[in-house]
């Protein structure tokens, strides 16, 4: 029975039932292999969700992480321009997001300052590098080698490796944040900073690596994104972090910290992924997907509120933080 | 983040003269003369009254809502909607426009819907005590969302010749509306943040709300004003820049949560809340605004602009913490 209470299972339910709605009118929708189109037009939302959801749990938010995807995917096209083999430029790719959350962290954990307030500053200098890089040119398909574009799309067992990237990363992060000393860690330092030091925890070192991960994530992902959709320029994912936040919230990541999975961030990422991806088959004029999307972010956090049981006051604030 | 250290209790305070030398506000004033002296030697464009008078479009319709903000950050809580607002008060002084209303009609919509929407903010945040960071990231999209839904990739045109002048008029010589309307702003919020109980509340609340309500302090009352204050300042920035663009399209201010936030915090208010003070916000807005201009006067491009302020954001923040050896 605590499955079926569990956030996660109502999330389910409740893209399930749309799904199922839509059906209804357009059976085409549910067939399999537009399902699976859904799922792969969502991964790269899915991934950046994942790096997302650990620095939320960390008490932090990467508002970086779609100027990360932009710039690291620029930085691959003109790699790829460059004549640098593929398997090089997916190491530079992952590297080079890692770097770029890597300063995000630095700031966060030696200097304290706010992440919103870092990575507010860090979104905008990074999609700047983009243009001061290239002056504001376009990468085109041409321009791209035919291995470069392939990769992402090539399908294997039936889905494209995209989707696979995907599935494992869920995997491999589902593990590591329950199986490992680090994962509980982002747990413990969301959850309570201070008994998370008296536990023998560097608060700010853990955040540091929340951050390296939401990096490396985004750097990935930005290959993955210039590839599939064979062009890069500046503002490649504009406005992407705020999907990404959005995935994590309706997720029900508690945006305080310390609380939420990654089936969750994954739902919550699959359920935007529905929406967007449904609105053109039902008809409805693709201008409505924001407003939809700000009201499913309104009603996620208030279903989360609501679900949260109230806590004892807290008198000090310094015992408080 | 690390175990609270013992607090310093000092035996003497400073001099009050020595303890403004010291202030954000002496180093933002500073900043200001430097950027003016700077602009003055790189550009011959930049000394003469009517540039001047351009630059300062920079700055004031987003400054009206920086101080809304600053007040709102102080006590804790941030509004990420602003410029959705002005996207969907835009969009409602476009619909009467096209309906017909006259010139004060289309204000008063614009303001109004400021207002519903800060009350939108308030009654998600005050009444039902939510996260605003994450409230306004909602409305952020849904009040965007709307004008888009209304306007898709249309636009609205043919505001009544007598509207211009809000975002286009001059009161006096090179004196403009925009300019006035800023002046009168900064001293009212001035005197409501730094010389009113009202002020002191969104202090106290800032840096203990809990302790705030233990004194008599309606909390979430106080927040609820704050949020309805940065929608009204978005209704009226919308008046403004609707009037100074003379068309509506739904992405119209695209962005400038941000630019807002960033004057805000260079203006030395605590993104943490607690404390900050509206003079700062001005010299901020005023710095931010000749940066702006003088980069625009050397054609250095927008976006090159916005890789500085971003440095800027972290770097004022950055440097003082690295001296410090925090």
């Amino acid at each position: 029975m605590t499955v079926l209470k569990s956030r996660e299972a109502l999330l389910a339910l409740a893209i399930l039932v749309s799904v199922g709605i839509i059906a209804m009118r357009f059976p085409a929708f549910v067939a399999p292999g537009n399902l699976a189109n859904v799922f792969n037009d969502t991964a790269p939302l899915m991934l950046l969700a994942i790096g997302q959801m650990i620095v939320i749990l960390t008490k932090c938010i990467d508002l970086s992480v779609a100027a990360n995807l932009a710039l690291t995917g620029m930085v691959a096209a003109l790699m790829n321009g460059a004549g640098v083999p593929l398997p090089l430029i997916l190491c530079a790719v992952i590297v080079l997001g890692g770097v770029l959350g890597a300063v995000n962290g630095v700031l966060v954990w030696k200097l304290g300052i706010p992440s919103i307030v870092v990575t507010l500053g860090t979104m905008t200098i990074y999609r700047g590098t983009i243009f001061i890089m290239t002056e504001g040119k376009w990468v085109n398909a041409h321009e791209m080698t035919e291995g470069f574009k392939a990769l992402p799309r090539l399908v294997f067992l039936g889905l494209p490796v995209m989707s696979w990237i995907a599935i494992a990363t869920i995997l491999i992060f589902a593990v590591v944040l329950t199986r490992t000393a680090l994962g509980r860690a982002f747990y413990a330092v969301g959850g309570n900073p201070h008994a998370a030091v008296y536990a023998g925890i560097d608060v700010g070192r853990t955040q540091f690596w929340a951050f390296v991960i939401s990096g490396a994530l985004a750097g990935f992902t930005g290959y993955l994104w210039v590839a599939r959709y064979a062009v890069a320029y500046v503002d490649v994912a504009g406005g992407f972090e705020l999907d990404v936040v959005a995935a994590c919230v309706i997720g029900g990541i508690a945006i305080a910290g310390g609380a939420g999975s990654i089936w969750g961030a994954m739902l919550g990422a699959i359920f935007l992924g529905v929406i967007k991806n449904a609105l053109p088959v039902v008809g409805i004029s693709p201008f409505w997907q924001m407003a939809i999307s700000g009201t499913a972010i309104i009603l996620a956090v208030a279903f989360n509120a609501a679900q949260s049981r109230p806590k004892g006051r807290l008198i000090l604030r310094e015992a408080a933080q | 983040m690390t175990a609270p250290a013992p607090r310093i209790v000092v035996d003497r305070l400073h001099s009050p003269f020595r303890r403004a030398l010291r202030s954000w506000e002496t180093i933002l004033l500073v900043v200001a003369v430097a950027v003016f002296i700077g602009n003055t030697f790189l550009s011959p464009y930049f000394l003469n009254a009517w540039n001047l008078s351009d630059a300062t479009f920079n700055f004031t319709e987003k400054a009206m809502i920086a101080f809304a903000m600053a007040m709102l950050i102080v006590a804790g809580e941030i509004d990420l909607s602003v410029a959705s607002i002005i996207a969907l008060a835009s969009t409602a002084m476009g619909l009467v426009m096209t309906a017909g209303a006259g010139v004060p009609v289309i204000v008063l919509v614009g303001i109004g819907t400021g207002l519903i929407c800060g009350a939108v903010n308030g009654f998600l945040v005050a009444g039902m005590g939510l996260p605003s960071i994450v409230v306004t990231i909602g409305t952020m999209s849904l009040f965007r969302g709307i004008a888009f839904i209304v306007l898709g990739d249309q636009a609205f045109n043919g505001y009544p010749p007598e509207f211009a002048f809000f975002g286009q008029g001059y009161v006096w010589w090179v004196i403009s509306f925009e300019l006035v309307l800023f002046i009168i702003f900064a001293l009212i919020y001035w005197a409501v943040l730094h010389r009113s109980t009202f002020g002191r509340a969104v202090y106290a609340i800032g840096n203990n709300a809990t302790a705030a309500q233990f004194s008599g302090i309606r909390v979430q009352r106080v927040r609820f004003i704050l949020f309805l204050l940065t929608g009204v300042m978005s209704g009226v920035a919308a008046v403004c820049l609707t009037s100074r663009l003379g068309s509506t399209r739904p992405s119209i201010a695209t962005g400038w949560e941000l630019e807002v936030v960033t004057m805000v915090v260079l203006g030395g208010v605590n993104i943490l809340g607690g404390s900050g003070t509206i003079p700062g916000v001005v010299l901020a807005a005023i710095i931010m605004g000749m940066v702006t201009f003088g980069f625009g006067l050397l054609n250095v491009p927008g976006i090159v602009m916005s890789v500085f302020l971003g440095a800027l954001l972290i770097g004022v923040i950055a440097v003082p913490r690295l001296l410090r050896g925090k």
